[in-house]
């Protein structure tokens, strides 16, 4: 049982969900917006979050686009990740789901709950990352859009009273050679050690990484290792590995000596099967 | 205002109940209409022993708000009434102490609705969404198969 109560509002508009917050932030409740609500159910539980209202954005239209229209693919911040994978419009993303949670949470879990979390993981982010994707927000200041890496750099920017709306990724990202690929302790499910997801854009593999520090990312300069022409693979593995360029995580669910072993292998995996091993 | 009378339709018939706003799911079924067939487990997500069919999909119910629930098509274990995968479950003896069927059961029925033509993939994929700590996971697994296998 959650051991404290909230007020429940569930706006039908962007400008109302924006209203509501301040108002109810002036009132000094401690708004939030509640999108799948898994972890604000979880964490609320076990007293480690506290609010006295939870703004639902699931009432809200753009927060549940989830279409195609001209050469962009629109998704909703309020989107259950199950019913992402059931368009199936951005493979990688459709794998990249698969592998968060369970079957059955993510009926529940959102895109915008994902990528908002609290947790270090936030693996909905990665395929965006990837797809010079576009993030459109709401806030005071009215309907934002700005590119992913703006949006997402080591932490969420968003302002007081901002929310996420929506996603905006181009088509050919969406059709691009992919690869993904979730390195856990033990078991078929539960958080990664490594998560690692590859794109090709221009002959040039992308990566981006989840579990390997605190927060997800993409390298431009582990990239740039791995796509060094004339390099064997192993090399090019181990030049990405020692170029990682933020702090690597040691947990129980493993080293940081184990995770750079097992990276390494990984990013060898991703190379080959985007068909860019290099020589021998 | 932190609670509600809220409207619920669970099992086919019309509930009017008076909730928290941070009431789950799981706690008004169970605590409010006297359908106990959904089992409080971890209550945090993991074990899938609260599994409720909200508008034809599995949901842990314990991941949900009640108040997010009202006005939506709830089915609870007691309201499958005799379906081909409890009497499945009953022929395969895919369960010992029980606790966690409900759940299983509220998964595979959607399961066999949804997907009539589920691979070995698909189905892997769903049945990792619970857990049963005694370890009936090959007979629950051919309970699912022996009613998929019926469908085609």
């Amino acid at each position: 049982m959650i051991p404290f109560d909230f007020e429940y509002y569930k706006p039908s508009s962007i400008s109302e969900a924006v209203e509501l917050h301040r108002q109810l932030d002036e009132a000094g409740k401690k708004p939030v917006y509640y999108s799948g609500g898994t972890e604000i159910i979880t964490l609320s539980r076990l007293n480690l979050f506290y609010t006295e209202a939870v703004i639902d954005i699931k009432g809200i239209p753009e927060c549940c686009l989830c279409e195609k229209e001209g050469t962009r693919l629109h998704l909703g911040a309020g989107l259950p990740l199950a019913e992402i994978e059931r368009a199936d419009y951005f493979p990688l993303l459709t794998v990249t789901s698969k592998d968060i949670a369970d079957n059955t949470a993510r009926m529940k879990i959102t895109l915008g709950g994902n990528v908002c979390s609290e947790l270090i993981y936030r693996e909905a982010i990665l395929p965006f990352l990837l797809s010079d994707s576009q993030v459109v927000t709401a806030g005071a200041s009215g309907e934002v859009s700005r590119p992913v890496n703006e949006f997402f750099n080591k932490e969420i920017v968003l302002e007081k009273g901002e929310f996420l709306v929506r996603f905006i990724t181009e088509e050919r990202f969406l059709r691009a050679p992919y690869f993904h690929t979730k390195r856990r302790k033990q078991w078929n499910t539960g958080y990664p050690l490594i998560t690692v997801a590859a794109l090709q854009e221009e002959g040039k593999t992308r990566t981006a990484y989840s579990g390997l520090s605190p927060f997800p990312f993409r390298s431009r300069i582990m990239e740039e290792s791995l796509n060094r022409d004339n390099t064997p693979l192993r090399r090019k593995a181990e030049q990405a590995v020692n170029n990682i360029p933020h702090e690597i995580i040691s947990d129980s669910e493993g080293s940081a000596e184990y995770r750079k072993f097992v990276l390494k292998n990984v990013l060898m995996d991703v190379m080959t099967r985007m068909g860019r091993r290099g020589p021998e | 205002m932190t609670g509600r009378a809220a409207h619920f339709h669970i099992n086919g018939e019309e509930y009017n109940i008076y909730i928290r706003n941070a009431d789950t799911l799981l706690y008004v079924i169970r605590g409010k209409t006297g359908f106990t067939g959904a089992k409080p487990g971890c209550l945090n997500g993991d074990c899938g022993a609260c599994t409720v069919i909200v508008n034809g999909w599995p949901v842990k119910s314990c991941l949900m708000l009640a108040v997010e629930a009202e006005g939506e098509e709830i089915i609870t274990a007691e309201g499958l009434h005799g379906s081909e995968i409890q009497k499945a479950f009953v022929k395969y003896f895919a369960f010992q102490c029980g606790y966690c069927t409900p759940g299983y059961i509220m998964n595979c029925q959607t399961l066999i609705t949804q997907y009539p033509e589920a691979d070995r993939n698909k189905i892997k994929e769903w049945l990792d969404s619970n857990i049963c700590r005694c370890t009936s996971y090959e007979e629950i697994e051919q309970a699912l198969y022996s009613v998929l296998r019926q469908h085609r």
